[in-house]
């Protein structure tokens, strides 16, 4: 495979970084300049990261080296298809969310914005860092970065509810990391490296009893950012965020990171053949479905609206996982793929909560009856969003759970089958309810309008596109990003070598 | 200049020292420039220095042109030079921060501040520069004496903390001469090169092994080892700002150092670990030090003496590198001599600045304190994230050796041990954090905020503030290269 030095990846790390200082010095002296800075930032690092996407295309990979750590690893950026699948996935959701954001806090007049601003920058940087790490050490940096990136947003407001939240973030975040530096510093110690490399490269290097306790070790670690059961508790509180937060922790930067660890660890430390031959992958499989009916029917119960999102990221994380581990071509693709997919959906849900918090200030489902006719273009977003993530066509949630369900099997598995499609069926009777709702029911609230009136059209926008975006992807998967195409690469690359 | 550069990296400060007081007692305001001068001058010899080992080997300096073992020499090998560079960086910085916190805290004495400040540093020196073990004993008088002097001229209760630390200093003093003498009796030298070549076929004699017990236990003391510690906390809390960060950043390592050399330079690798079971109970001493110093610092409401039991569990870290004795626990050791020179320099300034415009210490006293002091926080969470050992600061990296040296050693529950230390410290450090960070929503209502004036503390105690931060920052992605330039020759060659 071809090898391309390259410092556009760095780039695409550096330029949040330095947006941040500048969003920094800034301050509150001038609104438009700093916002200004984020858009200008998003925009830029979204083209440095799509000019990288024809190499890729070709099935070569861009490395950059900035400096040796210490013996065997450096501080390095290899961006394979993989990395590229999340870099695409969060560089052009950033931009979104940007415009959003610059909607949803001066819509509420939010404290402390610049801080807000800056954090959110940052975070972006360390999912970039993450997305083009060569080696788990240089991830891990970025994961923590990430990590403590993430804590001022979750405690955005200052109320005693969103301390206790983020204290908790802190908690399960911070452990895990521990945990995860403990197995990242013992891998170096057996094998002298922590390369990532399509297939794996840990086979041989140690006893069955050490690679099966690594492993566990990894994939526990990584799962509490997944929201894998039962280390999922922080989520649903950390929902006391701004919803801007909540899309990006949910859709774009934090969970995700957490399950693209996961799927570095499973398709590119063990590697397939290890996983198999140690039967570990049959176990998470397991694992990870317990996770994804668990988590749906935890959703049913929440009236809280932000809530039943959270169960839902829970129960949606919990299949790419599952997808991955039953290490098969399509299982490999649909999770790659579902990774994206669920992005933009769940994106698009969370603005709606968000949009629809703004505008009316209503936080449960139980008030949303008839809310449907005022906010008709938030609302029929949601609709498009919420069937897709049932996997509905022709939004793109159908084709992830199509090949899911092949993986299933072509790993001889058919129970997983069952799990995708009980899952499917709570998706369905979680979500539409509220389509019906909104649109069918009388109003109970007396502030709900039977007119046209919707939150600002910042945050309308944004939500409409990538409720276009999930449908787009679902007719045509290679539209604008080829992001099916990458997957099909990636799944080869491991696959090839196994 | 550059051949007689060792000697100058002592003596300018010396000299420096009586100058300023002289030049002091004529006109107050000169006692300050003289020691930054002194202090940048033997700074400066030190880096060269350093660069002269790095490209050309140990450096054997002989004081008067007198032949070892009789006359007095200056061995600087890659340790030494790595450690007077810090000693040197480190007490010019404080040293710049302290003409407006000492303004404040000691404004009767000026003039007697500065001498024995530069003393202390000396003694610093010259406890690492030295190749003699008595002379390294004198140096080490003249660290403590100046230290003791330094404390007492603190805040009220500091002539008892001072008098509780004199106690356990000079018994730690009196045992380290102990060992010096034993040795002295065996083999008739205190030439360190020369005890290294004598002492292998005494290793069996009883003497000897009472010798280096002696050294143990002494240097534990001045270390503050766990349970050895109990007269820091009080000494650090009641001393000047500019002081405790003087000493916190550089007593304990400076000590380490002086561990790293009676176990692997005078004594061999092979006696210190095989002979005697040393370094597991020193393992133990340091999981010990690590955890309880955690936990007393979660007791503490005075942010100086939580820093103050922090920095005991710090000398455990340091302590665990040196006790696995494996290369990875060693270089963690060596790196965190370097690392945690800066976090607590960056801490302790920090709780100098605060304390300066706050006129308290307590950490529920902080509200609103990121908005007063911007950047003097952004330097503290710097390094409480540092401490907490999250990438990329320099923390991160020790604690990544240490971690790498007890996995090697497969001493799984100090694994345990570092890894859990880091939750504490994050526990510790994010409390501070929501104090200072944080304005309870039921105070602003989420309309505005209440408006806060900035009001950092003048220049000159904010810029060294700003160099340790960021020099935790850069030392952190730089360390891969500090290693494999500096440290791995430090370490000896056995491991």
């Amino acid at each position: 495979m071809d090898t391309i030095y390259s410092i556009r990846p760095l780039l695409a790390v550096l330029v949040t970084m330095v947006a941040s200082v500048l969003i920094l010095l800034t301050g509150d002296r001038s609104k438009n300049l700093r916002e200004s800075w984020t858009i200008l930032a998003s925009i830029v690092k979204f083209l440095i990261v799509f000019s990288m996407l024809p190499l890729i295309l070709q099935g070569k990979i861009l490395e950059y080296t900035i400096i040796t750590l210490c013996e065997g690893i450096s501080l390095q950026f290899r961006v394979d298809a993989f990395g590229m699948i999340f870099g695409l996935l969060a560089s052009s959701l950033w931009i979104i969310t940007s415009i959003y954001s610059i909607g949803y806090v001066r819509g509420l007049s939010e404290h402390a914005q610049t801080r807000y601003f800056f954090c959110f920058a940052i975070c972006l940087s360390a999912a970039m860092g993450i997305s083009f790490s060569g080696n788990l050490l240089t991830l891990f940096i970025f994961y923590e970065i990430l990590t403590i990136a993430t804590y001022p947003l979750v405690i955005h407001k200052e109320t005693d509810d969103a301390v206790r939240g983020g204290r908790k973030y802190l908690v399960y975040t911070l452990t895990a990391g521990v945990a995860i530096l403990f197995a990242i510093i013992y891998i170096y110690s057996l094998t002298g490296t922590t390369d990532f490399s399509a297939g794996g490269f840990l086979a041989g290097k140690g006893s069955a009893g050490v690679l099966v306790f690594l492993f566990v070790v990894l994939i526990l670690g990584f799962g509490v950012k997944a929201g894998m059961m039962p280390f999922h508790e922080w989520l649903p509180t950390a929902m006391v965020a701004p919803t801007p937060v909540s899309a990006l922790l949910h859709a774009v930067a934090v969970v995700k990171a957490g399950v693209f660890g996961c799927l570095r660890v499973i398709l590119y430390v063990f590697g397939p053949k290890l996983l198999h031959d140690l039967g570990l992958w049959l176990i998470l499989a397991y694992f990870a479905a317990f996770t994804v009916v668990v988590a749906g029917l935890y959703a049913l119960a929440q009236d809280n609206f932000k809530r039943r999102l959270a169960f839902s990221t829970i129960n949606n994380l919990a299949i790419i996982i599952m997808g991955a581990a039953l290490i098969s071509k399509s299982g490999i693709i649909g999770s790659m793929f579902h990774m994206v997919g669920h992005g933009y959906m769940k994106i698009t849900l969370f603005f709606v909560a968000g949009a629809v918090y703004v505008k009316t200030h209503k936080e449960y489902i139980s008030q949303l009856n008839g809310l449907g006719r005022q906010m008709p273009l938030t609302f029929g977003a949601f609709a498009i969003a919420s069937m897709g993530i049932a996997g509905t066509p022709p939004v793109c949630g159908f084709i992830s759970k199509w090949y899911l369900c092949l993986g299933a099997l072509e790993a001889h598995e058919i129970i997983f089958l069952f799990v995708l499609l009980t899952s499917a069926m709570l998706d369905v009777a979680y979500f539409f309810p509220i389509i019906f709702n909104s649109f069918f029911k009388k109003p109970t609230e007396d502030d709900v309008k039977s007119h046209f009136d919707e939150a600002p059209m910042m945050m309308v926008i944004p939500l409409v596109i990538t409720a276009i975006i999930s449908l787009i992807l679902g007719v045509f998967p290679n539209a604008f990003f080829h992001y099916f195409e990458i997957a099909t690469t990636a799944a080869q690359a491991i696959l090839g070598g196994a | 200049m550059n051949l007689q550069a060792p000697a100058l990296i002592v003596i300018v400060p010396l000299i420096a020292a009586l100058i300023a007081l002289l030049l002091g007692y004529w006109k107050k305001s000169l006692a300050y420039p003289v020691t930054l001068v002194a202090l940048f001058a033997s700074f400066l010899a030190s880096l060269s220095t350093l660069k002269t080992v790095i490209t050309s080997g140990v450096i054997h300096y002989r004081m008067g042109k007198w032949a070892p073992p009789w006359g007095i020499e200056y061995t600087i090998d890659h340790l030494a030079a790595f450690v007077l560079v810090i000693i040197t960086f480190v007490s010019f910085m404080v040293a710049v921060y302290s003409r407006k916190s000492v303004e404040k805290e000691l404004p009767d004495k000026i003039v007697f501040f500065y001498p024995v400040f530069i003393l202390q540093i000396v003694g610093f020196l010259g406890i690492v520069i030295t190749g003699d073990l008595f002379n390294l004993y004198v140096f080490l008088e003249i660290a403590s004496l100046a230290g003791y002097a330094l404390i007492a001229i603190g805040e009220d209760g500091a002539p008892l903390a001072s008098f509780r630390y004199i106690i356990m200093g000079t018994v730690g003093a009196c045992f380290y001469l102990l060992g010096v003498g034993y040795l002295y009796i065996v083999t008739g030298s205190l030439n360190i090169a020369d005890l290294a070549r004598l002492l292998p076929e005494l290793y069996n004699s009883k003497v000897v092994l009472v010798a280096f017990s002696f050294f143990l236990a002494g240097i534990a003391v001045k270390m503050a080892v766990f349970p050895l510690h109990i007269w820091l906390p009080d000494a650090y809390t009641h001393a000047p700002s500019s002081v405790t960060a003087l000493i916190a950043a550089l007593m304990t390592k400076v000590s380490a150092y002086v561990l790293i050399r009676v176990m692997y330079t005078v004594f061999q690798p092979s006696f210190s670990i095989e002979m005697i079971p040393v370094t597991v109970i020193l393992c133990w001493m340091a999981a010990i030090a690590i955890i309880a110093g955690c936990i007393l610092a979660l007791a503490q409401t005075d942010l100086k003496r939580m820093l103050s039991y922090i920095l005991v569990a710090e000398v455990g870290y340091i302590l665990l590198g040196i006790a696995l004795a494996n290369r990875a626990g060693l270089t963690g050791a060596i790196l965190h001599i370097l690392n945690d020179a800066f976090m607590m320099l960056c801490l302790f300034l920090v709780v100098g600045a605060i304390a300066y415009r706050l006129d308290t210490r307590e950490i529920s006293e902080f509200r609103y304190l990121h908005r007063k002091m911007p950047f003097t926080m952004g330097a503290f969470v710097l390094a409480a994230l540092s401490v907490i050992g999250i990438p990329p600061t320099c923390g991160f990296f020790s604690k990544w050796y240490l971690i790498l040296g007890a996995i090697d050693a497969r001493q799984w529950i100090f694994v345990a041990v570092l890894l859990v230390s880091s939750l504490l410290n994050a526990i510790l450090f994010f409390r501070v954090i929501e104090y200072a960070y944080l304005e309870p929503a039921s105070e602003h209502n989420g309309e505005g905020h209440k408006k806060i004036i900035t009001q950092e503390v003048p220049f000159s105690m904010l810029f060294p503030i700003l160099v340790s931060a960021a020099g935790i920052m850069t030392l952190g992605i730089f360390s891969g290269k500090i290693i494999s330039t500096i440290i791995q020759f430090a370490i000896p060659a056995s491991f």
